[in-house]
C-alpha cells in the first residue's frame, strides 16, 4: 500500500483556509464586542472538541466535562498570581500549558474511576463527579475564592517579544486563534492515529475489540485524559482572557453548556462541534442580549436538534452536500424555498408565545403585560393575542409538515447511513 | 510432541443453581479442524464462551498451547493467539469494512494505543487489512461502513475480523447459521481456506458442513462430552446415535 502524503490537496486547503480565517476575521470586526465574541468562541471550540473525543469518538456521555476546563482554569489562575507575585519569568504564551496539565492530570485522577465502566453507568459517575467538584469549590474559597472567584493580570513584567505584552484584547486574540488552531489540529490528527480508531472501535462495539486484543477501559481511560487535557487548555484560555474565574466555570450549567455545543453543531464528525460551539457561542450572546427568555430558546433549539437533526448542523450539512453531488438538490431547491415560509412563520409564532408567557408571567413585577415582540406591540393579557399566535402556530406546523412530506416525495432514494472514517 | 493448541480439565459452569458444563474434558490437536456439535442447548456457545472467556468458568482449568489461562481477561487471551467470531455478528457497524478488518490486526502488529502515529501510515496494518478483504470476499465493498452490508457479507466480515490478527487458535461460532445453500457452500470454502496452517475449533448446525470440513468432532449433550473421535467413528457411535435419534445423520 502506498502511504499517502500526510496533508492532500483537499486538506491543505481546508486547514489554510481555517487558519487564514482566525488570521483575518478579527480585521473584519472593529468593536471590542466583537472581538470579545470570537475569543469566547474559540474557547468554546477547544472545549467542544475535547468533549467530542468522549461522546462523539468513544461513546462517553460526560455530564461533568465542565470539571476539568473549570479545575483547569483555576490552576492556570493560580500559577498566574504565583507569576505576579514572584519575580517568576514564565512565558504568558505558554501559560495555557498549565492549564492542560491541571485538565491531564484531573483527567488521570477521576479517569480512572469513572472509565471503569461505560454507557449509562459512566455517565452517571461523571454525574457524580461533576456534582462533587461543584459543592467542593464553595468548601474550600482558599483554592476556588468563594463566590467572587480568582482573579489575576495576565500583563506580566516589561514588554516580551516584539512588544507583545497580551495587554490589548486583540493580542489575547491571536493568543487563543493560536492555542486553538494547534489544539484543533492536534485533535483530529489523533482521529487520524491507532489509538483514535480503536476508540472508534469500542464506541461501536467494546466486547468486539476486547476479542480483537485491546483492553476497553484502558482506551477509554487514554481518551479521558487526552479530553482532560484539551479542556484544561481551553480552561486556561478563558483562565487569562477574562483574568477572574468563577465556580460557574466547573458548574454544571458549563457542563450541559458543552454537550449542547457538542450536539447541535453534530457529534458524529469532527468539525461539527466547531459550528456547534460558534452557534451556541453566538446566540448565548446575541439572543441573551434581546430577550430575558432566552433559555427557553436554548432548550428549544436543543430539543428540535434532538429530535428531527440527530446529526445535528453538521449531519445536515453533510446530506446536503451529497444531494448536491448526486445532483438532486438541482430538482429540491424549489421545495426547500417553499418550505421556508412555514418555517417563517413557525418560528414567528414561537416568539410570540414566548415572549407573551414571559410578559404575562412577569406582569405581577412589571405592573404590565404590554410587550414588544419584533416591532408589533401585543398585550399578553388579552385573550385574543394568544388565539392569534395559537393559530398561527398550527398554521406554521401544518404547512410545514406538508411541506416537508414534498422534500421526501421528491428525493429518489431515501439517505443512507453515513459511515465514519 | 508439542501441548495441544487447547487443554480444558474439569471446566464447568454453573448460572445460578443450574450446571450449564459439567466437568468437560476436552484436548484440541494443534493443526486440526475439530467440530463441536450436539443438541440445541447442549452448552456449545457456553463453552466457547468460557474458552474465549466472555464468561469466568465455575471450576477447573484451560490451557492455550500449554499455557494456562484460566481467568484472564479475553483481550489477553486474545493477544496469546486465541481468536474467535461471534453466533451473533459482533462487528464495529458505524466503522468501514477495511476499519473493521484494520482495527483487528492493529494490536498483533506492535500498534497499540499508539497516538504519535499515522494510521494510514502504517503501510503493514494497511497492507494486512486488505489481504484479509481479498480472502473474504469484500474487495468490493471496502470503503462502506459495517451496517450496510448483506448479512452473509456481514458474517464473512466477521470470520475476517476473527482471523486477521493471525490467531493460530480460532474458535468459529456457527459460521454458516441463518446462510442459504449457495452461501454456505462460499462460507466452507472460506473457512477451508482461512484454517490452512491454524487450529480450527467451531460450533455447527448443519450436519454437511460439520462432516465436511472436520478432523475430529466432539459431541456435546446436556454440558458432558459424550464421544470425541474422527468422523466416522462419530457417525456409527451408539450413544450418540441415540442422543441425536439418529434422524440428522441420515443424510451426512
Amino acid at each position: 500500500m502506498k502511504t499517502p502524503p500526510l496533508l492532500n490537496a483537499r486538506r491543505l486547503v481546508f486547514w489554510s483556509a481555517y487558519l487564514a480565517l482566525l488570521v483575518l476575521l478579527p480585521l473584519a470586526v472593529h468593536k471590542g464586542y466583537w472581538l470579545s465574541l470570537l475569543c469566547q468562541i474559540g474557547i468554546n471550540t477547544v472545549f467542544a472538541l475535547s468533549f467530542n473525543m468522549l461522546l462523539g469518538q468513544t461513546g462517553l456521555l460526560s455530564f461533568g466535562h465542565a470539571v476539568y476546563y473549570g479545575l483547569g482554569a483555576f490552576v492556570t489562575m493560580h500559577a498566574l498570581r504565583a507569576i505576579n507575585a514572584s519575580s517568576l519569568h514564565f512565558p504568558i504564551t505558554l501559560v495555557p500549558l498549565v492549564g492542560g496539565a491541571a485538565g491531564l492530570l484531573f483527567g488521570v485522577a477521576f479517569g480512572y474511576v469513572t472509565t471503569k465502566r461505560a454507557g449509562t453507568t459512566f455517565a452517571m459517575i461523571s454525574l457524580g463527579i461533576g456534582e462533587m467538584v461543584a459543592a467542593s469549590s464553595l468548601m474550600f474559597p482558599s483554592f476556588f475564592g468563594g463566590e467572587g472567584g480568582v482573579s489575576s493580570n495576565r500583563v506580566v513584567g516589561g514588554k516580551g517579544l516584539f512588544g507583545i505584552t497580551y495587554g490589548p484584547q486583540i493580542q489575547m486574540y491571536y493568543l487563543i486563534a493560536g492555542w486553538a488552531f494547534l489544539s484543533i489540529l492536534a485533535m483530529y490528527a489523533l482521529t487520524q492515529t491507532p489509538l483514535g480508531r480503536i476508540a472508534n472501535a469500542v464506541r461501536d462495539n467494546p466486547e468486539r475489540a476486547e476479542f480483537v486484543g485491546y483492553n476497553p477501559r484502558r482506551v477509554r481511560f487514554l481518551m479521558m485524559m487526552l479530553a482532560g487535557f484539551f479542556a484544561g487548555i481551553a480552561g486556561g484560555l478563558t483562565a487569562l482572557n477574562y483574568e477572574i474565574v468563577t465556580a460557574e466555570s466547573l458548574s454544571a450549567y458549563t457542563s450541559g453548556l458543552v454537550i449542547m455545543m457538542a450536539f447541535v453543531g453534530g457529534i458524529g464528525v469532527f468539525f461539527g462541534p466547531i459550528l456547534g460551539a460558534a452557534l451556541i457561542t453566538v446566540l448565548q450572546i446575541v439572543v441573551a442580549g434581546a430577550t430575558a427568555a432566552w433559555p427557553v430558546y436554548f432548550g428549544l433549539i436543543f430539543l428540535l436538534v434532538v429530535l428531527y437533526a440527530p446529526g445535528g448542523i453538521a449531519g445536515i450539512l453533510l446530506e446536503q452536500m451529497k444531494l448536491w453531488r448526486s445532483g438532486e438538490l438541482r430538482r429540491l431547491w424549489p421545495s426547500y424555498l417553499l418550505a421556508l415560509v412555514p418555517a417563517v412563520i413557525l418560528v414567528g409564532a414561537v416568539i410570540f408565545l414566548v415572549e407573551m408567557s414571559y410578559a404575562l408571567v412577569n406582569s405581577s413585577q412589571t405592573g404590565s403585560s404590554e410587550v414588544r415582540v419584533l416591532g408589533f406591540g401585543l398585550d399578553a393579557g388579552r385573550a385574543l393575542t394568544w388565539i392569534a399566535g395559537a393559530v398561527a402556530l398550527a398554521i406554521g406546523v401544518a404547512l410545514l409538515r406538508a411541506a416537508a412530506k414534498r422534500i421526501a416525495g421528491d428525493r429518489y432514494v431515501p439517505p443512507l447511513p453515513q459511515g465514519r472514517t | 510432541m508439542s501441548a495441544p493448541a487447547l487443554r480444558l480439565s474439569g471446566v464447568c459452569k454453573n448460572f445460578g443453581v443450574s450446571q450449564i458444563i459439567k466437568s468437560v474434558d476436552l484436548e484440541i490437536v494443534q493443526g486440526e479442524r475439530h467440530a463441536i456439535i450436539g443438541p440445541n442447548g447442549a452448552g456449545k456457545s457456553t463453552l466457547f464462551n468460557l474458552v474465549s472467556a466472555r464468561f469466568p468458568v465455575s471450576e477447573g482449568r484451560i490451557e492455550l498451547k500449554g499455557e494456562d489461562i484460566t481467568g484472564l481477561r479475553p483481550y489477553q487471551i486474545n493477544r496469546r493467539g486465541l481468536s474467535r467470531s461471534f453466533q451473533i455478528t459482533n462487528i464495529f457497524h458505524n466503522l468501514s469494512v477495511f476499519d473493521n478488518v484494520r482495527c483487528a490486526v492493529l494490536w498483533p502488529l506492535g500498534h497499540r494505543y499508539s497516538f504519535f502515529r499515522r494510521l494510514s501510515g502504517l503501510g503493514d496494518a494497511g497492507d494486512r487489512a486488505d489481504e484479509v478483504i481479498d480472502q473474504i470476499g469484500l474487495a468490493r465493498r471496502r470503503n462502506q461502513p459495517a451496517s450496510v452490508l448483506s448479512y452473509a457479507e456481514q458474517r464473512a466480515l466477521e470470520i475476517g475480523i476473527t482471523i486477521a490478527g493471525g490467531a493460530d487458535v480460532v474458535l468459529l461460532d456457527e459460521p454458516t447459521a441463518g446462510m442459504s445453500r449457495s452461501e454456505t457452500e462460499e462460507a466452507v470454502a472460506l473457512i477451508r481456506r482461512i484454517s490452512a496452517g491454524r487450529t480450527l475449533v467451531m460450533v455447527e448446525h448443519d450436519m454437511s458442513v460439520v462432516f465436511g470440513l472436520a478432523d475430529r468432532i466432539s459431541v456435546l449433550v446436556y454440558g458432558k462430552i459424550l464421544a470425541t473421535g474422527a468422523p466416522d467413528a462419530i457417525r456409527q457411535n451408539p450413544a450418540v446415535r441415540e442422543a441425536y435419534l439418529g434422524a440428522s445423520f441420515a443424510g451426512a
